[in-house]
């Protein structure tokens, strides 16, 4: 939390089981990053961080999504969010009002009668808000990209943060998509946008 | 099935003589032609008769064949439960032929016929609420027809200074790639053993 390198994320070492020889304790027992924590902790009761790395934190840690499943691709998203692949791990959790979510997930074809609804729905969305297309229908029209009834891509409507590829993608690959999301808003580091 | 299908086409024959233009028996089904005047007679027998019960329409859809004076078909699908039967009603339109509408004999014809409506321009006469169902608000043109671009005539986009989205003319970015499978740079043609000189060009 602002203690460590604001470009990588941070993960725990895998816990290997193996008892060092030396100090007759787990493998591990002894990383500096976290004794440095556990000490500074132990010795004043509080953290030393920067602000911008606090807010970065909170903005990317609770990322509400507006689901906009439009197709097939949802119900990828909707794997996203059970508990197989448990997107509230990431503190990403799906959100059915428009006016309470951070993200849009446009998920599916986006077709012309449906695109005035997008755009009223993502006027809806307070700043600062992000979209992710998902599929290759709503990056760029995809299987239906010469059809005379569909959008060529949702990023003719909204502005669009990161595109999903992948007919549909993979929960993973969503998932994926949501973690490049949060790097961004790391990296952004406002409160604007 | 293909029997009590042949014994109803023969009975369909004898009560509605003159009506029922054109039977055809093939791949087990039946199919019948009648003239637009007569539809919502046949229907209407088909309905109530007792050797047909045909209470149940399955769908109304279209088909466009542009070489022809009557270039639509209007075809009917209907189902009875009781004998375990279905039939199909074909019905020839042009743009201007009325179709009469089937609601009076079936409420569910509403919403096919809207479709068929919206997707082909056949037009149904006494229809309570003839309006496209499918496409955009304001869409002109029917997609079906074998004239109608794929590509339509519009796109959308979102316009930042109306603060709304725009109709316009469409654009394409990439033209429409035409795969030759057949060809040697874009494609393998297998040849059968045997089959070597069957193609003489």
């Amino acid at each position: 939390m602002g203690l460590n390198d604001s470009s990588g994320t941070l993960v725990a070492p895998k816990p290997k089981g193996l008892i060092d020889p030396n100090t007759g304790r787990p493998v591990g027992s002894d990383d500096p990053f976290f004794l440095e924590i556990n000490n500074e902790l132990a010795d004043k009761g509080f953290l030393v961080t920067s602000t911008e790395a606090l807010i970065t934190w909170a903005r990317s840690g609770s990322l509400m999504f507006m689901t906009f499943g439009l197709a097939c691709c949802a119900v990828e998203m909707i794997h996203t969010s059970m508990p197989r692949y448990d997107s509230e791990r990431f503190g990403v959790a799906p959100r059915a009002s428009p006016r309470q979510s951070d993200i849009m997930i446009v998920a599916g074809t986006l077709t012309n009668k449906m695109a005035p609804a997008l755009r009223k729905v993502y006027d809806q969305m307070p700043e600062p808000r992000y979209v992710i297309s998902m599929g290759s229908c709503a990056n760029g029209g995809g299987y239906y990209h010469y059809s005379y009834s569909v959008v060529r891509g949702c990023d003719r409507i909204v502005p669009v943060d990161i595109y999903v590829p992948g007919c549909p993608p993979s929960a993973e690959a969503l998932l994926y998509g949501i973690l490049l999301l949060q790097k961004k808003i790391r990296r952004t580091g406002t409160i604007e946008r | 099935m293909a029997a009590s299908l042949s014994e109803l086409s023969t009975y369909l024959g004898e009560k509605l003589p003159g009506r029922v233009k054109d039977a055809v028996l093939a791949y087990g089904e039946l199919g019948i032609s009648v003239e637009p005047g007569d539809l919502i007679d046949v229907a209407t027998f088909l309905r109530d008769d007792p050797r047909c019960q045909f209470i149940s329409i399955i769908d109304v859809c279209g088909a466009d064949y542009p070489s022809r004076i009557k270039r639509f078909d209007v075809v009917y699908h209907l189902l009875s439960p009781k004998q375990n039967l279905r039939i199909r009603i074909k019905v020839q339109a042009d743009e201007e032929t009325l179709v009469p509408s089937l609601t009076s004999v079936y409420p569910g014809a509403d919403w096919f016929e809207r479709e068929t409506y919206d997707l082909y321009g056949v037009l149904f006469s006494g229809h309570p609420d003839l309006r496209r169902i499918l496409t955009d608000y304001g869409f002109e043109g029917h997609p079906l027809r074998k004239d109608f671009p794929l590509t339509g005539f519009v796109e959308v986009r979102y316009d930042d200074e109306a603060k709304r989205v725009i109709y316009e003319p469409v654009e394409l970015k990439q033209e429409f790639r035409n795969f030759d499978f057949l060809s040697p740079w874009e494609g393998t043609d297998y040849v059968l053993p045997g089959d070597e000189k069957a193609k003489t060009n």
